[in-house]
């Protein structure tokens, strides 16, 4: 079970996607885990064959409890190691100053010593569901009791149900997402020096450009002003780099590679701030396009562990019907965050005369750490220089 | 098309962006943005799913006339019957 946030001690298993003998890249989509950040798919942290799969769907496993067995694709069988799935891939997210120290990896079976014969994720559930093994009939081998004995037994019995706790529709937890929230902003508050500046830009140029290329488009392949706020904010961190880093180790390094995080905001409440990953290489289409996907998943609660754990920067925008300006809170342990406020039409000074613009506030929170109000100014005055002149056709 | 198709038609396209929205309680003159909180990314969503069904060009000039269900209706009307007649 792979830690998709330091404030996460356990996830629940909610379906497998692969297979015992499934060959697997790295990279692969093999389970999906539900977590306060909804559905996460897991991504695999190497290649080889899957061997057995080590926990049922439904299960809920304790972060660093062995989810499969992988082996390397020429050896299957042969005294594969047990290799322990996903394990450092996702680098903590929300807070993590302690390296995690994975827990015992199998969860306490519910009788020690015990005759029962029964599975460890069936032995798991009847301990939550406070249910004695002795009472379930076992349909697996050697009348062993499986996770599936232990769901009928609970269905079929006249006693109430409700042992597990409600949970609301399934992948998205409303108070657990509040929890995650308020556990990394604190940790921000507490932790990180914040200095903040803030710049007004002229995007009339930019609409103007933006207007005429999408009177030619059909609306599936139209460009919103957010993609050319989010591409200008990439391109600029070429020209202040420390703005773009995880500050997880000493000293500091910054990030040679750009996952943009979007801070994305839930309709009922709350908000989920997915990678885009490898944001440097593209142009606005394809961040336009990698926007309307990413936005798409979060919706749908179906979100990378890799999307939501390995962000570099993060971009809050409050959209077209916002307010002027949002001075944010860095995402730990990103060492910057740039707000958006809602573009605007505002009288503005324009080649001499004072005109109706549409203008946009730019802020930047950064990490003091790192940085300096000086090389802030450079960024947000690249990110003005870049949107005077989008690079769209 | 009659109206009451048309409407249909554009709410199951926005409940298909807007999935956590219940259709039963959209109003007739619920704003899109500021009643039932669509961001203009959801927006765009709805104008190609609209695109798609509908085969209308939707510029974006033509956005504020979608604002609402009532006032899109209305413009997918329109369109629609100007394009029968060209």
């Amino acid at each position: 079970m792979p830690s998709l946030g330091a404030d996460m001690e356990e996830g629940k298993l909610v379906e497998w996607l692969v297979g015992p003998g499934d060959k697997v890249a790295k990279g692969d989509i093999v389970a999906v885990v539900e977590t306060q950040k909804g559905a996460i798919e897991i991504e695999i942290f190497e290649a080889g064959e899957i061997g057995a799969l080590l926990a049922e769907p439904g299960q809920t496993l304790p972060v660093g409890a062995p989810l499969a067995r992988l082996g390397a694709a020429e050896d299957v069988g042969v005294s594969a190691p047990a290799v322990q799935a996903a394990p450092a891939v996702a680098a903590p997210c929300i807070a993590a100053p302690p390296p995690p120290v994975p827990p015992p990896a199998v969860p306490a079976p519910a009788a020690i010593g015990d005759t029962v014969l029964a599975s460890p994720a069936a032995r798991a559930r009847a301990v939550e569901l406070g249910i004695g093994l002795r009472a379930v009939a076992g349909s697996g081998p050697g009348g062993a009791i499986l996770l599936s004995d232990v769901e009928r037994h609970v269905s079929t019995a006249p006693t109430p149900v409700a042992q597990g706790g409600p949970k609301g529709k399934p992948g998205l937890d409303m108070a657990e997402m509040r929890r995650a929230i308020a556990a990394a902003m604190t940790r921000a508050k507490r932790e990180i020096p914040h200095y903040y500046l803030t710049h007004e830009i002229d995007l009339q140029s930019a609409q103007d450009r933006l207007a005429a290329l999408n009177a030619g488009r059909t609306p599936d392949q139209r460009l919103l002003m957010g993609a050319l706020l989010v591409h200008a904010t990439v391109k600029a961190l070429a020209k202040v780099p420390e703005l773009n880093g995880r500050h997880e180790a000493h000293p500091y390094t910054p990030s040679a590679v750009i996952h943009c995080g979007l801070a994305i905001a839930m309709r009922g409440g709350g908000l989920i701030a997915p990678a885009i990953l490898e944001a440097q290489v593209m142009d606005p289409d394809a961040i336009m396009q990698a926007m309307r996907d990413i936005v798409a998943r979060t919706r749908a609660g179906r979100l990378r562990n890799s999307e939501i754990t390995q962000g570099t920067i993060t971009i809050s925008s409050l959209g077209e019907t916002g307010v002027d300006a949002l001075i944010g809170v860095i995402y730990p342990p990103q060492v910057a965050l740039v707000g958006f406020g809602a573009p605007r039409l505002k009288p503005m000074v324009h080649v001499g005369t004072v005109q109706p613009r549409l203008a946009v506030t730019v802020s930047l929170a950064a990490d003091h750490r790192v940085s300096d109000g000086r090389r802030g100014a450079m960024f947000l005055s690249e990110i003005d220089r870049l949107l005077q002149e989008p690079a769209i056709p | 098309m009659t109206p009451t198709d048309l409407r249909a038609a554009f709410i199951t396209d926005l409940t298909a962006v807007a999935p956590d929205l219940d259709a039963a309680t959209i109003g007739d003159d619920d704003h899109m943005q500021t009643d039932l909180g669509l961001d203009s990314m959801d927006f765009l969503n709805l104008v190609s799913a609209l695109h798609k069904r509908f085969g209308l060009p939707i510029p974006e000039t033509d956005y504020p006339r979608l604002a609402t269900p009532a006032k899109a209706v209305t413009y997918l009307a329109e369109m629609l019957a100007a394009g029968n007649r060209a």
